[in-house]
């Protein structure tokens, strides 16, 4: 395989603490929050260790789909590159240390960056009826 | 690698497992000691050798990492390659055929 | 109108309030959560079943005399006695035993008799509960449910015997008898069906879809590492895809056999379209009525059977040019005096104990009070739990999970191993002494209220309050996650947030906790200090929290 297929690994994204540092970082601008972007995980994660979160979108025109953990050490888990050979959709399992929104943004080819978010619970387990 | 790629309508729905500690950096071991990050940072993947998608990883994917995309145009026997690349230069790269 | 019945011989009581005319072309019966209970037992209703936000007062969040005036129920009949904990003790000694299987099994005979084709529906939490049925590793109550005739079942607590016993029952004893449905559990690898979503039977030339709903938390609230491989989550869009596909293959009828708990049964229902009914268990509520849930694609109706083979849920439709367009549900008692012991049923049950008769009804002691579990924040049987730990374990304070199954004793009643063990039998029992600091005690009261009172039902686990012995804390169930809980004490001392504390506890969903040294089953612990209480236990009386803002909520006795 090219090596020039993988993207350049991004230091300051990855050691943002909060979304608009990490879009920043990425030469992107402050997210809006839209509709048209979707996040989804469980509610309540099965393990915090290995949380499954997928990012879509169904707007045309998107560069970039990213992952974030807001109460992560560092908030951006993921970004993916989205080409016209594959659906802006995708899926990847996360690890998250406490409850916290987990968001999908979507980097436009018109510059403009949008988010959805959602709560993932992580528990400590037990009881039950 | 684990790769799954299975025709869904006009495109295959590709699925991958790749066995990859994915260490923080952040966790210390039984005697206090730092583990040091290493963590998968790059991933792309190819359709008959035509780079599809790319991705940029930090060390908050899970261990063991899963990755799901859609292919568009994808037909049965078409190859599909994953490659990795983690923050210590090791990288791997596996194939499989759409079925 | 039924309490004239109590003194009538068994059959008379039987045709009379069992006397349940048919309706319809297709009817389900419904049985759910009886947690293993093979023999009649006694089982308490909550006094305590909190609603918040928009579930206050809302069913099934009604207890007592809110609840009989919400059906119209006059209290001292069996009825209200069988939906509410009014009056329990005299009540109970009164209309007698409720289930066993025996009598389940002539009330599903009668009912299929007047029903051709009716089909039964298992709920699950069905292979745990009883000593026998950790001891026979379920097989007995495998056994028992395939002499009862169930058709389709989906699961709960069976998880807890671990995959391969699972699959070995569903792939083996099941096989030609009972399908195991589940839309919701998946591999953890690619995401590949455990379990078949649906079935569809054909009930007088209906196609009816049976969609399966296994506990969507299942490895949160029990040990994940006995369902390792396997993911669940509740799965609306999974859900709403099988739906469609079962409508695409002609099902009439479409219904959910659900473990998802009531509250989450109703946010289904109102997101989900094309259901047209979803029977519910797992939070044990005894709800006399289908409740009608509107969504954008119709009505879906939602039950929910209670619990402890104490009811069986029958559903009778009628489905008209391809459409369901009027029912029929009842919640009947199954009041084990007015319901004769079906003789084969009768044996296997004999059969199934004869091995263990001794060990079971060995005395330990004499309750003088009234013991029973349920309830959202303690009952006496916990408390008797707590206060076993505390003293056997030499800690200051106890935790008891706050599981909805275990039966109820009169105060007079003896404490067999059996009845002990109705409170005790899971398959992760060890007891542990862990140093707690006081800011982690914390810590878990709120873990636990935000699962019991989160007011999004898809963040709630079901279960109750973890049950605390020697600490005392005030809770507001309405306030926000993490600020519920103040005012926690040891001896009227505030809890300090750096100090350690002894802390016991029972069922750690950690692995570990299996092989720490020393470390025994909870029920050696509650033997020990039952034996040592010289043959009585005085009564014990719930440590029960200050509540904070409830005045008024239908969901509490006053
Ligand atoms: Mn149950
Ligand atoms: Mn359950």
């Amino acid at each position: 395989l090219p090596q020039t297929a993988l993207a350049a690994w991004t230091q300051a994204a990855f050691d943002a603490k909060t979304m608009a540092e990490a879009m920043k970082a990425l030469g992107a601008g402050a997210p809006v929050s839209s509709g048209d972007v979707t996040i989804t995980g469980p509610d309540i994660a099965e393990n915090g260790a290995v949380v499954p979160v997928g990012v879509s979108t169904s707007l045309p025109g998107v560069k970039r789909l990213a992952v974030l953990v807001e109460k992560n050490p560092s908030a951006l888990a993921a970004v993916f590159d989205v080409s016209d050979a594959v659906d802006a959709n995708f899926n990847t399992r996360v690890k998250m240390g406490q409850s916290s929104n987990v968001m999908a943004v979507a980097i436009m080819g018109d510059g403009r960056v949008l988010f959805a978010q959602k709560e993932i619970k992580v528990t400590l387990g037990g009881c039950g009826g | 690698m684990r790769i799954r790629a299975q025709v869904a309508g006009d495109k295959a729905t590709v699925r991958v497992l790749m066995s990859h500690e994915m260490e923080t950096g952040l966790r210390k071991d039984a005697a206090g000691k730092t583990i040091p990050a290493w963590f998968i940072q790059e991933v792309a993947a190819t359709h008959n050798g035509k780079p599809v998608m790319s991705a940029q990883w930090g060390p908050s994917v899970s261990k063991n990492p899963f990755l799901q995309f859609s292919v568009k145009g994808a037909k049965a026997g078409d190859k599909i390659a994953v490659t990795w690349k983690d923050n210590k230069g090791e990288s791997r790269t596996d194939e499989a055929v759409v079925s | 109108a039924l309490g004239r019945w109590e003194s009538a011989d068994a059959a008379t009581a039987e045709a009379a309030l069992y006397d349940v005319p048919a309706f319809g072309n297709v009817s389900l019966l419904h049985m759910t959560d009886c947690h293993a209970q093979l023999q009649p037992i006694r089982f308490r209703e909550p006094s305590v079943n909190l609603g918040v936000g928009a579930m206050r007062g809302q069913l099934p969040h009604l207890v007592g005399q809110h609840l009989l005036k919400q059906l119209n129920l006059a209290p001292g009949t069996a009825l209200a006695h069988a939906f509410t904990f009014t009056d329990f003790e005299r009540a109970s000694r009164r209309y007698g035993q409720v289930g066993g299987f025996a009598h389940l099994s002539t009330l599903v005979k009668r009912m299929k008799a007047s029903r051709p084709g009716a089909l039964l529906l298992d709920g699950g939490d069905t292979w745990q509960g009883s000593a026998t049925s950790l001891w026979t590793q379920a097989q007995d109550m495998v056994d028992a449910c395939k002499l009862l005739g169930v058709d389709v079942m989906t699961g709960h607590w069976e998880f807890t015997y671990g995959m391969e016993r699972v699959k070995e029952i569903v792939d083996k004893d099941f096989a030609g008898h009972v399908d195991f449905v589940a839309q919701n559990v998946k591999t953890n690898d690619f995401g590949d069906p455990v379990f078949k979503p649906y079935v569809v039977r054909e009930i007088n030339g209906v196609p009816v879809a049976i969609i399966g709903q296994a506990f969507p938390y299942t490895p949160i609230a029990n040990p994940r590492y006995m369902v390792a491989d396997w993911a669940f989550g509740i799965q609306d869009e999974n859900m709403q895809s099988m739906v469609d596909e079962a409508r695409g293959k002609g099902a009439q009828l479409v219904v959910v056999l659900s473990h998802n708990g009531m509250d989450v049964d109703l946010k289904m229902a109102s997101r989900v379209r094309g259901i047209d009914a979803i029977f519910g268990g797992h939070t044990h509520d005894g709800v006399p009525v289908a409740v009608p849930v509107k969504n954008p694609g119709g009505t879906t109706l939602v039950t929910n059977a209670g619990s402890n083979g104490k009811f069986l849920g029958v559903m009778d439709f009628q489905v008209k040019d391809g459409k369901l367009v009027d029912y029929r549900y009842r919640l009947l008692p199954v009041f084990s005096q007015m319901l004769r012991a079906d003789p084969a049923m009768d044996a296997l049950i004999r059969k199934i104990r004869a091995p263990y008769e001794a060990k079971l009804s060995e005395q330990l002691a004499v309750t003088d009070g009234l013991l029973y579990r349920r309830g959202n924040f303690n009952g006496s049987w916990d408390q008797l739990v707590c206060d076993a730990l505390m003293q056997t374990l030499d800690a200051e304070m106890a935790f008891s999970p706050g599981f909805r199954w275990g039966t109820s004793l009169l105060p007079g009643d003896p404490i067999t191993r059996e009845l002990m063990m109705d409170q005790l039998a899971i398959t992760y029992p060890m007891a542990t002494l862990t140093p707690m600091k006081g800011e982690f005690i914390k810590t878990v009261l709120e873990d636990v209220a935000d699962n019991l009172f989160n007011p999004d039902p898809y963040y709630q686990q079901g279960g109750d309050m973890v049950r605390v012995g020697g600490l005392t804390y005030a809770i507001e169930p309405s306030a926000g996650a993490g600020r519920r809980i103040s005012d926690l004490r040891l001896h009227g001392r505030p809890i300090e947030a750096d100090k350690t504390y002894r802390v016991a506890g029972w069922a750690p969903v950690a692995e570990e906790a299996r092989t720490l040294p020393g470390v025994k089953p909870v029920w050696d612990h509650v033997e020990t200090w039952l034996r040592a209480q010289g043959g009585r236990v005085t009564s014990r009386k719930p440590n029960l929290p200050r509540l904070i803002g409830v005045q008024g909520n239908p969901g509490m006795a006053v």
